[in-house]
């Protein structure tokens, strides 16, 4: 036995316990993960106090002021809405490919072509300039959703047929789709030489609050736009084709049990090539509201990586649609206050911690923390 | 169900604690720090709270807010801005400075632009290209604020206004410069690492071109496009390979005294940009740099006693806002042009001193005649650019007679496909 201690480290030459981990046999309890999850996020925020502090600064205050920056009024809640908008799409299309154990870390790039698809519609142009809006909207939504289902089935194809391993795919296929809309800014769109578009024509723009200032004077200078409304009916959608629709439990089967899956029948290849597209589909959209609602315009600088955003939040929604909204609002607060607290650069190693402790602690429900006494075990 | 339930109480719970801790009322870090800033000391330009610098205005105070592209401390373009922010604190009676720092081009700026409005900033400076739009929208909010874009070539004529200086002045005096230092060498190559196919890069590059071929008339000039204002890796790698491809000194048009240090490692000479502490290393040759504050604290005092109009304003030396280091007052010649020839030396330096005497501007450095580098006359001997020549090009549809879509004679590049 002495040799067993001297072995596993000095503490136990301290302490009679030990720690062990045991694999749970049972289901958890229905509050267990979210006591966690809740935990997980207490401890990022006090890890990233400890950082705050090693900064030189307040942490207790600095988080207040996260708060007020993005909560405090109407018009700083509006910006956040705005910041959660993509997010809140991008993170379904996550949850949904999630759910079914696809890993698509392509949601950058989906966005990326959502964003060309709905510039090609005002920039080519396919529709007239002065086209009314009812008819901007919806074949902007179109050509959006269209080209990040395209970039969704390409890995979602060689997926089914090839078996490629979708993460290296998805996360390639970013690079292209950035530098192919880098194409269209330098070469085909660029306005006068220099890499942006020309600004779209008013009526392709999503419809803001601030657009009926006149009639609400509340409105003034809220930017909040139409693509909330299809971030919230999206969810509605994902939430019902997942829990409620057929091939929801499809989908579910093969992530939670692929083989089972496979005995009863269900189609894989089908599946994987379709969640793929859908998945690509929720992000395009998301780059069709952001450019349509926020930029106006195509140019470079489009997204501050909203498609990997998505990832942190599906797995912090636990890939439940409505819990995507409230994460999404959540971390749309963190990157506006963000952006204010100086020098940059905090914000987003709070973001990272919260990531690595959510993954940490998913660890907590497959194990049992046991503490046994070395006596007992000896 | 049970754990929907549980997950929806959850999240209120969370948004409740967020919106209480929205409500608190505000920390007394401005009473704090409100005294000491009275001083006028040259101490820290923005308020802290919580440690951290947040912009806040100061009630009773003219507030001016900064936005820059980069961080405060780049060593470069960001911190140039930055030093011109702290000279308005530490020159313009009762105003109260802030900065937002590495704010990306597009929608964010847009973002941020309207939140620091919304604060109650009276002037706001935007210092980078791509604001240009973002500013031009915000400001049609808040006709009660000022904003002044640099770079770029819009205005409403109102509360937006565009600012910049002719830094092709100095860039054509470091291209003398560098020209006789490639030419002493014995490798008469230049190289010119541009960013963006705009303008204002072409109309660097051809300064210092036309001031490399004063000095150095067989020297040539390569470029390359990095397209960023501010990447030290990209910077590196393209420095290297212009060094690599043969240039004896190289020319920066972005953020960072990457050349320099590189130009160390190769054992040629960099010529930094920006800011007039981005030429430290010994391989530094000069760095034609901005300095902000004179211009900067003068249009403050302007727009608080409504004497300034935003528009387009174009400054030339005589301001102060501009720098050619080594040559100016306090200022000694970097080994690299302590060996140059005397004659060449004293000629830069008559030029420095006329150019702060507003007798040598950007229309002697862009008088004609001037060729470009296919051959044919740009600008007839007895004529000279204009300043709507300067900063366009014909497809903007502005009216320029000349233009700017040309590269010079003795550089060895083609011009940038820039589309339509």
């Amino acid at each position: 036995m002495g040799q067993a201690s001297a072995t596993t480290g000095g503490l136990n030459r301290w302490l009679p316990y030990r720690i062990r981990f045991e694999p749970r046999m049972k289901e958890v309890p229905a509050w267990y993960p979210l006591a966690v999850t809740i935990g997980a996020i207490v401890v990022a925020l006090f890890l990233g106090g400890i950082l705050i502090s090693l900064a030189g600064g307040d942490p207790l205050r600095s988080y207040a002021h996260i708060a007020r920056a993005s909560f405090g009024n109407l018009g700083v809640f509006s910006d956040t809405l705005v910041k959660a908008t993509p997010l809140i799409l991008v993170g379904l299309g996550c949850s949904i490919a999630f759910r079914m154990k696809l890993w698509n870390i392509g949601a950058e790039g989906q966005f990326f072509l959502g964003a060309f698809g709905a510039s090609a519609v005002v920039l080519t142009p396919l529709l007239p300039p002065e086209s009314p809006t009812w008819l901007f909207i919806p074949v902007c939504m179109l050509a959006g959703i269209l080209a990040g289902a395209l970039w969704g089935f390409v890995p979602g194809f060689l997926k089914a047929r090839y078996n490629v391993n979708e993460i290296i795919t998805t996360l390639m296929m970013n690079y292209i789709a950035v530098a192919w809309n880098n194409f269209f800014i330098y070469a085909v769109w660029s306005e006068g030489g220099f890499q942006m578009s020309r600004m779209f024509s008013r009526s392709a723009w999503l419809p803001r609050l601030a657009d009926y200032a006149r009639e609400v004077p509340l409105f003034r200078g809220l930017t909040v736009h139409l693509g909330l409304v299809f971030g919230l009916l999206a969810a509605v959608v994902v939430w019902y084709i997942v829990y409620r629709s057929r091939w929801g439990y499809e989908i579910r089967l093969i992530g939670d049990n692929p083989r089972a899956a496979e005995y009863a029948g269900i189609n894989i290849r089908r599946n994987t090539i379709l969640v793929m597209m859908l998945s690509g589909a929720l992000a395009g959209l998301a780059g069709m509201s952001e450019i349509t609602g926020v930029v106006h315009r195509l140019q470079g600088s489009i997204s501050p990586g909203y498609g990997f955003t998505g990832i942190i939040i599906a797995w912090l929604a636990k890939l439940n649609p409505f819990a995507v909204i409230i994460v999404s609002i959540l971390f749309g607060a963190l990157i506006l206050a963000g952006r204010e607290i100086q020098p940059s650069g905090i914000p987003k190693m709070i973001q990272g911690i919260i990531l690595v402790s959510l993954i940490a602690s998913d660890f907590l429900l497959r194990y049992r923390v046991r503490i046994v006494r070395l006596v007992e075990e000896a | 169900m049970q754990q929907r339930m549980i997950w929806r109480l959850a999240v209120l719970m969370v948004i409740a604690a967020l919106l209480l801790a929205a409500c608190q009322p505000q920390p007394a870090a401005p009473a704090e720090t409100a005294a000491p800033q009275a001083t006028e000391e040259a101490a820290p330009a923005a308020e802290e709270v919580a440690g951290f610098q947040i912009p806040a205005i100061q009630e009773g105070k003219f507030n001016v807010a900064m936005v820059l592209i980069g961080p405060h401390d780049d060593g470069g373009w960001s911190q140039a801005h930055y030093e011109g922010l702290e000279y308005i604190q530490q020159n313009v009676p009762n105003t109260h400075v802030a900065y937002i720092e590495n704010v990306p081009e597009g929608a964010d700026s847009e973002q941020i632009f309207r939140s620091l409005s919304r604060k109650g900033f009276n002037l706001i400076f935007g210092t980078s290209f791509g604001y240009m739009d973002p500013m031009e929208i915000v400001a049609g909010e808040f006709p009660d604020v000022t904003y002044i874009h640099i770079s770029g070539f819009k205005s409403n004529e109102t509360n937006f206004g565009n600012l910049f200086g002719a830094m092709e002045v100095m860039k054509y005096l470091a291209g003398m410069l560098a020209g006789a230092r490639a030419k002493m060498d014995g490798n008469p190559k230049l190289g010119y690492m541009a960013t963006f196919p705009i303008p204002e890069e072409l109309r660097l590059g051809n300064a210092i071109a036309l001031g490399m071929r004063r000095t150095c008339p067989e020297c040539t000039m390569d470029v390359r496009w990095i397209n960023t204002w501010h990447d030290p890796i990209i910077e590196k790698e393209a420095s290297a390979s212009l060094f690599d491809a043969g240039a004896q000194v190289v020319f920066t048009g972005a953020d960072t005294p990457a050349v320099a240090d590189v130009a160390q490692e190769k054992g040629k000479w960099g010529v930094t940009y920006d800011w007039y502490g981005s030429c430290k290393v010994e391989r530094c040759l000069t760095a034609p740099y901005w300095n902000w504050g004179p211009v900067y604290a003068k249009i403050t005092a302007g727009v608080i006693d409504g004497t300034y109009k935003p528009g387009w304003d174009y400054f030339d030396a005589d301001t102060g806002s501009l720098g050619l280091f080594g040559f100016m007052e306090g200022q000694e010649l970097t080994p690299g042009l302590a060996e140059l020839p005397p004659e060449v030396i004293a000629e830069v330096k008559d030029l420095v001193a006329k150019s702060l005497a507003g007798e040598f501007t950007r229309f002697d450095v862009f008088a004609g005649p001037i060729k470009d580098n296919q051959g044919n006359t740009v600008v007839p001997e007895g004529e000279a650019l204009q300043q709507i020549d300067l900063d366009q090009f014909p497809e903007m549809g502005l009216g320029c007679t000349y233009c700017m879509k040309w590269w010079a004679e003795g550089i060895t590049a083609e011009l940038p496909d820039t589309g339509n």
